[in-house]
């Protein structure tokens, strides 16, 4: 039990990361019908640009939560200024074009963007200077570190905050409005490139966030970072129904329960001499508390694409997607 | 498509060509030695420090003017990036082959190194790994093939016969990272243990890039292992060090030689404190002194891990093209072989199937923030540092 519930806990954590990037994905892909392959390189450079400030400022004797604040908070403008640059030079050129030309463009983003950051942080693997002392509470046997807190609690106000503003504001309003149909939103006095740019550079804020809790997390940074963080989180996406916005959240959060409880068991359940009589016809293996395992830990990752598969195969448009046959 | 193929070849040949006529032949007869290593990537240090071993070496071998066959030789170093990809891997092989190298030192990885072993067998160009120390790669029968380094089934029964001597633990965790040097390295550690009756729990998996052990670690949690052995490199291990800590797992962590480097620290921040690992050979402040001048001065930063390895066997190549007066491959290959060579790691000379005799193994603890050798185990003895540097002296 105390297991099952430390899994839950870590696939909360890291799945309300996932959660944070979804969100740059759908809503791009809500009101563009893009799907932006280059928002995990956004989250890389989120990570990257926090972990030179924090590592700059570490030895400065700063309380260390105000260390990673500035470091939040040099990250957020940068990556909101590579969102905009993103779409006002890649993007907006192609607004007319077949969906394939953005697309694949966004992935030329992507590949250059790491690129860049290959060239800046270099190849390496970076270490987070380890400012924040990490404290465990126990709670029902699961520990939870102050981190795990701060990033769950960071990632539903973020979420929260995010709500708010696509459904109480003026802009947020806009931004539908451009969701359902950016012609008519026009002649409604919309301006719709200006809708456009501010999704993307919200998207990317929240991908900045993402990248600077993802590396006090783990702790490392590395410029591919994002590609398979942006991999996942748009399995997020494509679960909860891209586009939609607590769609992604939901999304996002089973995503990192999956793969937490799936690495966690999925040794367990196959283990072939766990099985009366698949273990008498393994009859040696199985012998004296051996064990015949098919799928070790190291699958955790295929699990966030096997739920894709599944998900795009019984239920196209997502758990929360509308059945909009050409949107899905 | 027979066409298709002997059109391609011609292109291929007319561009070699070319490309042949284009480069100004260097003063004097010009021998070309190759190194591959990832220079991208998760371990890209450590490739760039393997480079660094070999392109010493070289640099040195021009200054000292050799002359081979009466000719004053120039020694061009030829470095490849293999991205740590089996894949890319054979395809700088193949390339080095074509450029007609003399010689390679490499590759870094032994999932790397195995499947690039054959294309160069076939050439019949002698490669030397630094670093590559998973025991299928001299065993596939290649004549060509050798290593300056220990072998996993060497370095495995080293920290695990540590371990199991030192820490008595009960019951032992392995995990590793999927590749051919995590499992072969996991693998000789399981049956080391097993023969000294410790219980092993069943083997965990993650993946070369996995930085989230945490449902791993936890399932483990729940079995309370003593110790735990992770086969893998330090850009992983350093991660599982930190989380496992994090999760309150008590049980003594060790590693091989991939995560036996200073950026344990780094990574993991104060849970490195206490790790065990192991390096195949001696560590870096144990080689030549004058290795270490050289390397510092050119480089300005003390190596890393395996560069004395790779200066090594950069400079046996040479040894055995000044022996054999040819740098022809087939010529000086046969001295390579019976090559009796004192480097910046020790005395080096191969057996029948190109390893390296005796080869010693150091285990490391992390003490105060410093990865120090606490113990080198040779010949299935073992010994403290301080006996060991003693000796040697």
């Amino acid at each position: 039990m105390d297991t099952f519930l430390q899994q839950l806990v870590n696939g909360l954590t890291a799945g309300s990361v996932y959660a944070v990037v979804a969100l740059g994905y759908t809503m791009v892909y809500g009101i563009i019908q893009l799907i932006n392959f280059a928002h995990g390189e956004v989250v890389m450079i989120g990570a990257m640009v926090a972990f030179t400030v924090i590592n700059a400022l570490a030895p400065a004797g700063l309380p260390p939560l105000a260390v990673v604040l500035v470091g939040s908070a040099c990250a957020i403008p940068v990556c909101m200024l590579v969102g905009y640059s993103m779409e006002r030079l890649a993007y907006r050129p192609l607004r007319g074009a077949p969906r394939l030309a953005p697309l694949i463009t966004a992935i030329g983003v992507s590949i250059l963007l790491q690129h860049l950051a290959m060239l800046v942080w270099s190849r390496n693997v970076l270490a987070f200077p380890q400012i924040i002392n990490s404290t465990s509470y126990t709670l029902g046997g699961a520990s939870i570190t102050n981190v795990q807190i701060a990033i769950i609690a960071v990632c539903i106000a973020l979420m929260g905050g995010l709500a708010l503003l696509v459904y109480r504001t003026q802009l947020g309003t806009a931004m539908r409005a451009t969701a359902q149909d950016p012609h008519v939103a026009g002649l409604m006095g919309v301006d719709v490139n200006r809708v456009i740019a501010a999704t993307f550079v919200i998207g990317a804020a929240l991908g900045a966030v993402a990248g600077v809790l993802y590396g006090t997390y783990y702790g490392v940074a590395q410029y591919t970072m994002g590609s398979i963080l942006g991999l996942k989180a748009f399995s997020a996406a494509v679960l909860g129904g891209i586009g939609n916005i607590p769609g992604a959240m939901l999304g996002g959060i089973l995503l990192g329960l999956v793969e937490a409880l799936g690495a966690g068991y999925i040794g367990d359940l196959s283990d072939l001499c766990a099985y009366g009589w698949i273990a008498d016809f393994l009859g040696e293996q199985c012998a004296d508390g051996g064990h015949f395992i098919l799928f070790g830990s190291n699958y955790q990752d295929v699990f966030a694409f096997l739920v894709l598969i599944v998900v795009l195969v019984f239920r196209p448009s997502g758990l929360l997607g509308e059945r909009v046959g050409d949107r899905a | 498509m027979k066409h298709t193929t002997l059109g391609i070849t011609v292109l291929a040949a007319a561009v070699t060509l070319i490309s042949c006529g284009e480069q100004k032949p260097p003063a004097g007869v010009e021998i070309r030695i190759g190194h591959v290593g990832p220079l991208t990537g998760g371990i890209a240090h450590l490739g760039k420090d393997n480079e660094n071993g070999a392109r010493l070496a070289v640099e040195e071998a021009n200054a000292g003017r050799i002359r081979i066959d009466g000719k004053e030789v120039k020694f061009t170093f030829l470095a490849e990036d293999d991205q740590a990809d089996p894949k890319t891997g054979t395809t700088v092989a193949q390339k080095l082959v074509d450029a007609k190298v003399a010689g390679v030192v490499g590759h870094l990885n032994s999932g790397t190194s195995i499947p690039a072993s054959p294309i160069y067998a076939q050439a019949g160009i002698p490669v030397i790994s630094g670093s590559a120390t998973n025991p299928k790669l001299t065993e596939q029968g290649f004549k060509s093939q050798f290593r300056v380094v220990g072998r996993d089934d060497q370095q495995g029964p080293a920290i695990a016969s540590y371990l199991a001597t030192t820490k008595k633990p009960k019951l032992v965790a392995v995990i590793d990272d999927a590749t051919a040097y995590g499992e072969g390295i996991a693998n000789e550690v399981e049956k080391t243990l097993k023969a000294a009756n410790v219980k092993v729990l069943p083997r965990e998996k993650g993946t070369d890039k996995t930085t989230d052990w945490k449902a791993v670690l936890t399932k483990l949690r729940g079995r309370s292992p003593d110790a735990v052995f992770y086969g893998g490199m330090d850009a992983t291990g350093g991660p599982l060090l930190k989380q496992g800590r994090e999760l309150g797992i008590k049980a003594v962590f060790s590693f091989g030689d991939g995560a036996c480097t200073d950026k344990m620290k780094e990574l993991a921040g104060d849970a490195a404190e206490g790790m065990l690992c192991s390096q195949a050979g001696i560590p870096p402040q144990a080689a030549d002194k004058k290795f270490l001048e050289a390397y510092k001065k050119k480089f300005n930063m003390d190596p890393i891990l395996y560069a004395p390895f790779t200066y090594d066997a950069a400079n046996l190549l040479i040894a055995a093209m000044q022996k054999a007066n040819s740098a022809d491959p087939k010529k000086y290959l046969p001295d390579l072989q019976k090559i009796d060579f004192t480097g910046a790691t020790g005395k080096i000379a191969f057996d029948d199937k190109g390893d390296r005799k005796d080869a010693e193994m150091t285990i490391f603890t992390m003490q105060g923030g410093k990865l120090d050798p606490i113990a080198i185990v040779k010949g299935g003895k073992t010994m403290t540092y301080e006996e060991f540097i003693k000796g040697a002296k």
